[in-house]
């Protein structure tokens, strides 16, 4: 059978998405502080890490205030994930926010952004003797963010869905003009293979989407427009589906279904593209949230997003293809049957 | 398609709304009896974003009710008629300026029934005028977005049902962004911060009206 290599090529790229994807181990993080309070004088905390290497790595650890540094004065490691440090703060910092940095051999440099409040604040203090390490660490792991943590695999599971949707929609998009053009009843059934499958993709953007939201955000649903949007689309080529059940006769169920799916198709492009600007969106990627291409400063994770997509753009096109094969060949029964 | 036979269509339509006077009363008494069934159960509603949702809701449903008649009450016949006299385009186009119409005017109803009888005190504050223009910009659109869903409905042979289940997901992003609209008006946002949903609305009409004037002829013939 001629043209399967593009079945193949999925089915490895969906392979390498699961098993890069879900093996590789997230970076090194500091995720924790047992204090979120520092004041002038002696201050003794507990940091906790996330694969992180502190018994082995011998750490720096050192706090940042508008880019001056306090080095610990005293480190030590409780396990790989825990360390205790101290440090003598001085009186006059001037940011209201102070950071946790540290450094070790294994890990690079770590930070937590934001750590804790700072009290007595001034213009500035004089910095004392505190060379850092900033070596970077060598080897490929996804960024750990906050919040996200180790749902940010999800990225390669979740968007290309809806890729594969889109995908999919164009094509009984573009199926649905040829019936107009030719009443071409083969192109109505290439419309509804198209729509099945890409129904079938949506459902799965929704489960991994909700599972998603329910990890971050605390909640499977939230009134957000990106969330509106994937309602909206489901609930049309659902709508879609009952119009043609509802006509018995199969070229005006054709003609028909192919005019709603032009209209539908065209107005819903418009709502995806306009409605997620205006309103806010706590959706990664709108209204100010970053996308997830802004933590990728070394690029592991385009390294596996890209395949995904390609991978589940293919598998869903295949599905296409088999969902189109069964209507042919029913049609075909069926006639032998009336004959 | 020419500007006369529009006006020309135009015309028809309202002789034959007037010889059926019935359609009008059935408009009208649809909305006043909904407005007084959410008064028996609310009285005064003075929290303004239920006051303002359970207004859309009301002229969501009013115009499911007066559009899904738009291309019912063509018989077979009739339309075979017609069809021989006018160009398609024409036809929608007279029909989707007609429904406008009938739905700027009964948004102006609504909300007169609505204010009378759930009360106006959400829009002591309010831009009048600024929401008074939501109101008609949204009923307008919702008569230009469920035009040609009437018509698909009506030609597939399955009435109000059929439409509501096809033009639901299609309104819904529209009908976001005017209660939108209309809660900042009722707040009392002006013109400068109302504005974008409003053109953002106007954007939608446009689409709407053009993608029913490209389909509306492979609708028509049979």
């Amino acid at each position: 059978m001629k043209g399967w290599w593009w079945k193949g090529f999925a089915v490895v790229l969906l392979l390498y998405t699961v098993i890069v994807g879900l093996r590789t181990p997230l970076g090194p993080a500091l995720v924790h502080t047992s204090i979120t309070r520092i004041a002038p004088g002696e201050v003794s905390l507990e940091a906790t890490g996330y694969n992180t290497h502190f018994t082995t790595g011998t750490p720096q650890v050192w706090l940042e205030n508008d880019g001056q540094r306090i080095c610990a004065s005293q480190v030590k490691a409780l396990s790989d994930a825990t360390l205790k440090a101290s440090f003598i703060v001085p009186l006059g910092l001037r940011n209201p926010m102070t950071s946790l940095r540290s450094w070790d051999a294994l890990d690079g440099p770590l930070v937590l952004h934001e750590a804790f409040f700072t009290e007595g604040r001034g213009t500035g203090i004089a910095e004392g003797n505190c060379a850092v390490n900033e070596t970077p660490r060598s080897g490929f792991a996804f960024p750990d963010r906050a919040i996200l943590n180790e749902t940010i695999r999800n990225l390669f599971f979740h968007v290309p869905m809806w890729f594969t949707m889109m995908v999919l929609m164009t094509i009984a998009f573009v199926q649905s003009l040829r019936v107009l053009r030719t009443s071409d009843l083969d192109a109505d059934r290439m419309a509804l293979a198209a729509v099945h499958a890409s129904l079938l993709f949506a459902s799965l953007g929704l489960i991994t989407g909700a599972t998603w939201a329910r990890a971050t955000w605390g909640d499977w649903w939230t009134t957000d427009p990106k969330l509106n949007g994937a309602a909206v689309t489901v609930l049309i080529y659902a709508a879609y589906l009952i119009l043609r059940g509802s006509i018995p006769d199969g070229h005006k169920r054709a003609r028909l279904a192919a005019i709603y799916n032009i209209f539908a198709y065209v107005l819903m492009l418009v709502f995806i593209m306009v409605l997620p600007r205006l309103t806010d969106s706590l959706h990664p990627g709108n209204g100010g949230n970053p996308a997830f291409s802004s933590y990728d400063l070394d690029s592991t994770l385009r390294a596996v997003f890209y395949p995904a997509v390609t991978g589940w753009v293919l598998l869903g096109v295949w599905v296409y293809t088999l969902n189109l094969r069964v209507a042919r060949l029913k049609e075909l029964s069926d006639e032998a049957n009336d004959g | 398609m020419r500007p006369a036979e529009i006006a020309h269509l135009l015309k028809l339509e309202w002789q034959l709304d007037r010889r059926q006077k019935h359609a009008w009363g059935s408009m009208a008494l649809y909305v006043v009896s909904t407005i007084y069934i959410c008064y028996q159960g609310v009285r005064h509603l003075a929290d303004i974003p239920i006051w303002n949702a359970l207004f859309w809701i009301i002229l969501l449903f009013a115009a499911f009710n007066a559009l899904g008649r738009s291309f019912q009450r063509e018989d077979q016949g009739r339309q075979l008629y017609l069809y021989t006299l006018a160009s398609p385009r024409s036809v929608v186009l007279a029909r989707t300026i007609y429904n406008a119409l009938t739905m700027a005017a009964l948004s102006l109803i609504s909300l007169l029934a609505y204010v009378l009888f759930i009360g106006s005190s959400p829009m002591d504050h309010a831009q009048v005028f600024t929401f008074i223009l939501v109101v008609m910009a949204g009923g307008i659109g919702f008569a230009l977005v469920l035009t040609l869903i009437s018509a698909l409905a009506a030609r597939a042979g399955n009435g109000i049902g059929l439409m509501a289940i096809l033009g639901f997901p299609i309104v819904l992003p529209m009908l976001l962004s005017v209660m939108k609209a209309s809660k900042l008006a009722l707040d009392g946002m002006g013109w400068d911060v109302t504005g974008k949903y409003v053109l953002w609305l106007l954007l939608i009409d446009a689409i709407t009206v053009a993608l029913a004037w490209l389909l509306f002829p492979y609708l028509w013939r049979d």
